[in-house]
């Protein structure tokens, strides 16, 4: 669809993006207040965040969260990237359609349910809630997202480039590394970093398999937030929220610089035809 | 030799994330079902697994029992007031002693459906804007919406209760340009949940009714133009009926995904918002009581079933 | 092609019954599911042979390709290259290699990196790898591209670093799947030559599959017209446009008026065929078909005179119409003259002289006349 802007359009466009960001951005500036009434601007400070890092308590939850985070959106991009490929290449196997089920049903689950069922299976074989147990459970539900993210570019994927390999001589498996990976690799890395944010981000999961001394961040935010909105909080919650968003839009901006330049490659080539 | 190397390969492929969904997703379902089945009396406290009681809790989960489902049978019979009789007769438990369980079921079908409305209403002006945009402006248009996705949905719930409690910034501001003079009690409502969850699933109305209306001709619209309609009567006419799949993908996106939702009612919510999950995590962590809150899962889960079947028919429909 | 088709006289592997095949397809079955992609199949392809297989989409012909290059194992039949069996033997070991219609160049790798790709795999030392890549960039003249990534290529280049890699391991046989199905006219008709002219000079086998009939006709030394998984014909492109074996094939290549028709007579001085409404056709006896049956005369436009009087030639076939339609096309111009309501002639007149009136115009009375071995009688 294509036409020009209405006034109607800029309207609800402007309040639509005012209504995401303005909560996101008030957070923020609140964060840099003097006082420790939240919601009283009292002058700029920015105390709270030279409290946060004497705050032992976060700074644990917060290297915890890390190590959760790296360890499983790695493990969630291998199974995951494992079984976009099964999904799109392995088109009859018995027990497919479980399998299929079995990938998209997490991505829709409530969280409550996933908690709960993955704490009763640690509880079940005897395995004791901690860092292990939060971890295996955040790549069995990131997994899932990879793969349906990795799935959707492998379904584009020119099978060609595979067979052309293959005709020239690369077996299956050197196949799949000299082509098929570094093609997909955008969308692998991608799929990392969901991974790696849905763990950062996760609060329901985490609770039911986590266990004492592996206190995600989370999990401590939430534990304090019912106590009260504090400056602290919001200290914490600027960081995650800059970190987060200076790596999302670095991958962006590097993808369309990319694009652009791919672009401007192809339509230099296109006149060597003439 | 090469041959079978790559059948094993290929066979390893499916088998290890095949293993790992089976152990880390099926099978602790079915573990949830059998402690659903349970009694009461043995429900372990959590943190603190004495290891005689689980493998006791196990050992005994081959005894069916269907009380937990009863009492939310009965409770959810009772509460549309049918088949009340027929529950009484029998049963040990009286099924008025948790009515807050099928009042907690219907109420998040409720709040989840109400706010789905909602995110409609504020997505589709949006999305329409967005599609309308120039070429050149979308991919970041498009960012725009993206990127609150991948901030934590904790914080984004988070920043809502200062704006909206009492002393809030809200508060605060309709004070002092003299709209008001009593705050308004939003914070701890129904209200504030359906704010939430607007807020909180917004991206996920607008990402499919903007790659609907994005693939529309505005020429088809032009041409309902040049044949007499209305602008108005033209949006009605040919953009919506052709934004309808999109409609149906994003209102499924937000239902589904709310009906479960615990952040928000716990963080927003009062004591007088049921929602299912709320209830679920209570169960679960302040009553202990196990095999409750599993059976409280699996009819959540019977709830979605159909909501996430007619998604993926709308899926599938989408692609092919 | 005059100049190319008196150089090739003399290679005819296929009249020569103490040759051997190169390519052997031997009852050739393939099944997807319910669907008979190739059906019962023999085809023998010899070597140094320009092969081109021609058909509609879903007649098989890419099918057949594939099974050749080991992407899809035949349901039934086998097929044979130099006398070896290949079935079970994966694309990775079969010493043929394919050009893909989409030229499936490896886009995150270099042009180089491309053609090297194969010898590469086949653990080929450094330095030979470098050799052999720079004299395949000559070859295809893209010596400065080297270093380029395939979407900096134009589509020209592109095809023409697709037919380096699949050059570069100097396969058996050569596959090409619609090779230039990707380029626009121009520069398709100019590497059609270049294909027939590269295939000499390496002296290879090529196989081309294409749905163009020109294209077929200008490169193949013989095609193979393929129809539902079965062969319609197989033969040089002169026998295929002159002889039909088939009132498919006469209708698939070129452009043809058939006259459905009884055969009357057949003797010693040609055959009649009663076409109805009192008009017989007089054509050269073509063997086979005895008096009652029923036939076909195929004849293409350009063997056709129209005129406004009768021919006074007896011999020929002349049959009186209307001019329906005319189309000036410059070389020459098409008329389309209606005998009868259901039957409406095409002839192609060639203007050998400058067309200042045309004599002929719309709804004028015209005869249309042929000679009775200008078409073929078409049994089947």
């Amino acid at each position: 669809m294509n036409g020009s802007l209405s006034r109607f359009n800029i309207v609800s466009l402007v309040l639509g993006f005012a209504f995401l960001y303005l909560p996101i951005l008030l957070l923020v500036i609140y964060s840099f207040n003097e006082s420790q009434l939240v919601t009283v601007w009292s002058g700029f400070s920015t105390k709270w965040y030279s409290e946060l890092f004497s705050n032992q308590g976060l700074l644990d939850a917060a290297w915890v969260t890390f190590r959760v985070a790296l360890i499983s959106a790695t493990f969630a991009t291998v199974l995951g990237t494992l079984a976009a490929i099964t999904l799109t290449r392995h088109l009859r196997f018995r027990g497919r359609v479980l399998f299929t089920g079995m990938v998209f049903a997490p991505l829709v689950m409530p969280e409550v349910i996933t908690g709960l069922s993955l704490l009763l299976l640690f509880v079940a074989v005897g395995l004791d809630r901690g860092f292990l147990t939060v971890t295996l459970a955040h790549i069995t539900f990131s997994m899932c997202f990879v793969a349906v993210v990795v799935q959707s570019r492998l379904l584009t994927f020119d099978r060609s480039l595979e067979e052309a390999a293959m005709d020239l001589g690369a077996t299956p498996v050197s196949t799949f590394f000299q082509v098929t990976l570094p093609v997909i690799l955008p969308a692998v890395i991608s799929g990392w970093m969901l991974a790696f944010t849905l763990s950062l981000d996760d609060l329901v999961i985490a609770s039911f398999t986590s266990g004492p001394g592996a206190t995600t961040l989370p999990m401590k935010i939430y534990s304090q937030v019912r106590l009260g909105v504090t400056p602290e909080i919001n200290a914490v919650c600027t960081i995650l929220i800059a970190f987060v968003t200076t790596g999302v839009i670095a991958a962006s901006l590097l993808n369309k610089q990319r694009e652009v330049q791919r672009a401007r490659d192809e339509q230099a080539a296109r006149r060597d035809d003439v | 030799m090469r041959r079978v190397v790559s059948a094993i390969t290929s066979r390893l492929v499916i088998a290890v994330p095949y293993a790992w969904l089976l152990f880390f997703f099926l099978v602790p379902f079915v573990i949830v079902f059998k402690i659903s089945l349970s009694d009461l009396a043995i429900a372990m406290p959590p943190y603190t697994p004495a290891v005689d009681g689980i493998r006791d809790l196990f050992a005994r989960l081959g005894e069916f029992d269907l009380e937990n489902y009863h009492l939310l049978m009965c409770d959810l019979l009772g509460y549309v007031g049918i088949g009340a009789d027929l529950c009484r007769g029998g049963f040990s438990i009286d099924f008025f002693e948790r009515p807050y369980l099928s009042v907690a079921y219907i109420s998040s079908l409720k709040i989840a459906a109400v706010s789905t409305i909602f995110t409609l209403l504020v997505g589709y002006p949006i999305a329409y804007g967005m599609a309308r945009a120039p070429q050149s402006l979308r991919p970041t248009l498009l960012m725009l919406v993206i990127l609150p996705f991948w901030t934590s949905f904790l914080i984004r719930v988070y920043a809502w209760i200062g704006i909206l409690k009492p002393e809030g910034l809200l508060n605060q501001l309709l004070t002092n340009i003299g709209l008001i003079n009593e705050p308004l009690v939003i914070m701890n409502t129904n209200t504030a949940v359906y704010i939430g969850i607007v807020y909180s699933y917004l991206p996920f109305m607008v990402l499919p009714l903007y790659s609907a209306l994005e693939k529309l001709d505005h020429s088809l619209i032009e041409a309902a133009q040049d044949l007499g309609c209305r602008p108005l009567s033209a949006f009605w006419k040919v953009t919506f009926p052709l934004s309808l799949p999109g409609v149906v993908a994003g209102c499924l996106l937000v239902f589904i995904p709310a009906v479960g939702e615990f952040v928000i009612p716990d963080l927003l919510g009062g004591s007088r918002t049921l929602m299912i999950g709320k209830t679920l995590w209570s169960e679960f962590f302040n009553n202990r009581d196990w095999p409750l809150s599993s059976a409280v899962a699996i009819i959540l889960l019977l709830i979605l079933v159909v909501p996430i079947v007619l998604f993926q028919r709308a899926q599938a429909r989408a692609q092919a | 092609m005059k100049s190319l088709g008196s150089i090739r006289r003399s290679f005819a592997p296929w009249d020569d019954p103490a040759a051997t095949p190169y390519i052997r397809f031997e009852n050739v079955t393939k099944r997807f599911g319910d669907f008979v992609a190739v059906n019962d199949l023999s085809l023998d392809i010899y070597e140094r042979e320009f092969f081109a297989l021609l058909g509609a989409s879903g007649c098989g012909k890419t099918t057949l390709l594939r099974m050749l290059a080991g992407f899809e194992e035949p349901s039934a039949g086998r097929i044979l290259l130099d006398g070896q069996d290949l079935s079970g033997i994966p694309p990775y070991r079969r010493p043929v290699n394919m050009m893909f219609q989409s030229y499936a160049l490896f886009p995150h790798m270099s042009v180089e990196a491309n053609i090297g790709f194969g010898l590469k795999q086949d653990g080929m030392p450094r330095a030979e790898i470098a050799a052999r890549v720079a004299e395949m960039l000559k070859l295809v003249k893209l010596e400065q591209f080297a270093k380029r990534k395939p979407h900096q290529l134009s589509g020209g280049q592109r095809q023409r670093v697709a037919l380096a890699r699949s050059l570069a391991k100097r396969p058996k046989v050569l596959l090409l799947d619609e090779p230039l199905g990707a380029l626009d006219k121009k520069l398709r008709e100019e590497t059609q030559f270049e294909l027939v002219d590269l295939q000499q000079e390496l002296g290879l086998t090529f196989i081309v599959v294409t749905h163009d009939q020109e294209e077929a006709m200008t490169m193949a030394d013989r095609i193979a017209i393929l129809d539902k998984g079965e062969v319609m014909q197989v033969a040089t492109p002169a026998e295929v446009y002159e002889a039909p074996a088939s009132r498919f094939v006469a209708e698939f290549v070129g452009s043809v008026n058939i006259f459905d028709g009884t055969v009357r007579e057949n003797g010693a001085e040609g055959m009649r065929i009663d076409c109805g409404e009192g008009r017989v056709i007089e054509a050269e006896n073509s063997g086979s078909a005895d008096i009652g049956d029923q036939v076909a005369f195929a004849i293409r436009p350009e063997k056709l005179q129209v005129s406004s009087q009768k021919p006074d030639n007896a011999r020929a076939n002349a049959l009186e119409g209307e001019i329906y339609d005319i189309a000036y096309l410059g070389d020459m111009t098409i008329y389309h003259v209606k005998i009868s309501d259901g039957l409406v002639i095409k002839s192609a007149m060639l203007n050998s002289s400058r067309l200042v009136d045309d004599p002929l115009t719309w709804e004028d009375r015209a005869w249309v006349s042929f000679a009775p071995d200008a078409g073929v009688v078409l049994t089947g």
